[in-house]
């Protein structure tokens, strides 16, 4: 799972080179999304353990040695909801974006000196 | 260009910070102690196979009712934004929209029902099988796109669909009571009886709490989406 680890933060720093250096602003929320998904993807395979099956403990994983069998449900409950926040977050940065674009109509963050000191 | 510079230092510092954790990580070979602890006596204590569903709605109750209010705020602030920037640009939404080709209408038709079936499947079995009331609602609300994406002058019926999310957000946090008066704590599962393990209708009070969020999930990504299809026109 370490591979999976690397491709997360490799997602992780390439969602933060387009929230530091681009300048669109749909760039820049796309840019969030991408570094959540490597985010998403670094935690589950943090909780991962070598040769063990998911947490749910039907037949296949008896009560008593369950324990040995399965991985971390921890992360895993983490990212189930991390995701659906996520989808709703990006919409509303998503909004915002289509907002200010009707105000202004440029999807350029220069331009927007108000927050500027 | 000095902005530029400082970036790829911080970028690359930030990546440096990276390799030195993914370097020096060893993947685990047990289970950590909480992690143990949950998995170990949660088949007794709360009787759902999914232990994941278990910490989600009954050990971190709280939290999720906590996410389940962060989804609502970002909803009603999509509506917000979308709603204040409409009023301005009415006049350039009149003209006519393009009618979608017969396959997409047909697979539409043919599909949305199976779809919303899907999601709930997913999220009345999300005590026994992967997934659950967030996948759930997700599932169903990306059939409804397909609706709006199918037929762009269909519109959902508002006040049907805010009577769903306050009664499921609104019964989520009753059912949470009944766990407070009847059981352990807030949101404790065990007020109803736990069935016979890894039946439908069993482990207590998990079906109904995630059935809840389905709906709920379900009815505030629908007006999420309505949102940015522009209903204002």
């Amino acid at each position: 799972m370490v591979s999976v680890l690397i491709l997360g933060f490799i997602l992780i720093v390439i969602g933060f080179w387009g929230i530091l250096v681009k300048k669109n602003m749909i760039k820049i929320v796309l840019g969030i999304a991408i570094s959540e998904t490597g985010l998403q993807l670094s935690m589950i395979s943090i909780g991962y353990i070598y040769h063990r099956t998911a947490p749910i403990l039907n037949d296949a994983v008896p009560r008593s040695s369950a324990v040995k069998m399965v991985v971390d449900p921890v992360p895993q409950a983490l990212v189930l909801t991390a995701i659906v926040i996520g989808v709703a977050v990006n919409a509303l940065l998503l909004s915002y974006v289509i907002s200010l674009y009707k105000h202004k109509k440029s999807l350029n963050i220069s331009d927007y000196k108000e927050l500027k000191w | 260009m000095i902005k530029r510079i400082l970036s790829i230092i911080v970028i690359s510092l930030f990546a440096y910070m990276l390799y030195l954790l993914v370097s020096g990580w060893e993947p685990g070979k047990e289970l950590n102690s909480l992690a143990a602890n949950y998995v170990g006596r949660e088949p007794a204590e709360l009787g759902a196979p999914n232990v994941v569903t278990a910490i989600v709605v009954t050990y971190r109750g709280l939290d999720t009712l906590g996410e389940v209010t962060v989804l609502f705020l970002a909803a009603s602030g999509v509506g917000l934004f979308l709603h204040l920037s409409g009023k301005s640009g009415k006049n350039d939404r009149a003209k006519k929209k393009r009618e979608a080709s017969e396959i997409l209408r047909t697979g539409a038709t043919m599909l949305l029902a199976p779809i919303v079936m899907f999601g709930t499947y997913i999220f009345i079995n999300g005590h026994l099988s992967p997934g659950g009331g967030f996948q759930g609602g997700a599932v169903i609300a990306s059939g409804l796109l397909l609706l709006f994406v199918t037929f762009p002058s269909y519109r959902t019926k508002y006040s049907a669909l805010s009577a769903v999310e306050s009664f499921s957000g609104a019964f989520y946090v009753i059912v949470g009571l009944f766990g407070f008066l009847l059981a352990g704590g807030f949101l404790d599962n065990r007020f109803l009886p736990l069935g016979s393990y890894g039946q439908v209708l069993s482990a207590g009070a998990i079906p109904v709490i995630y059935t809840l969020i389905g709906l709920k999930v379900g009815t505030e990504l629908t007006g999420i989406l309505e949102h940015m299809k522009g209903s204002s026109e």
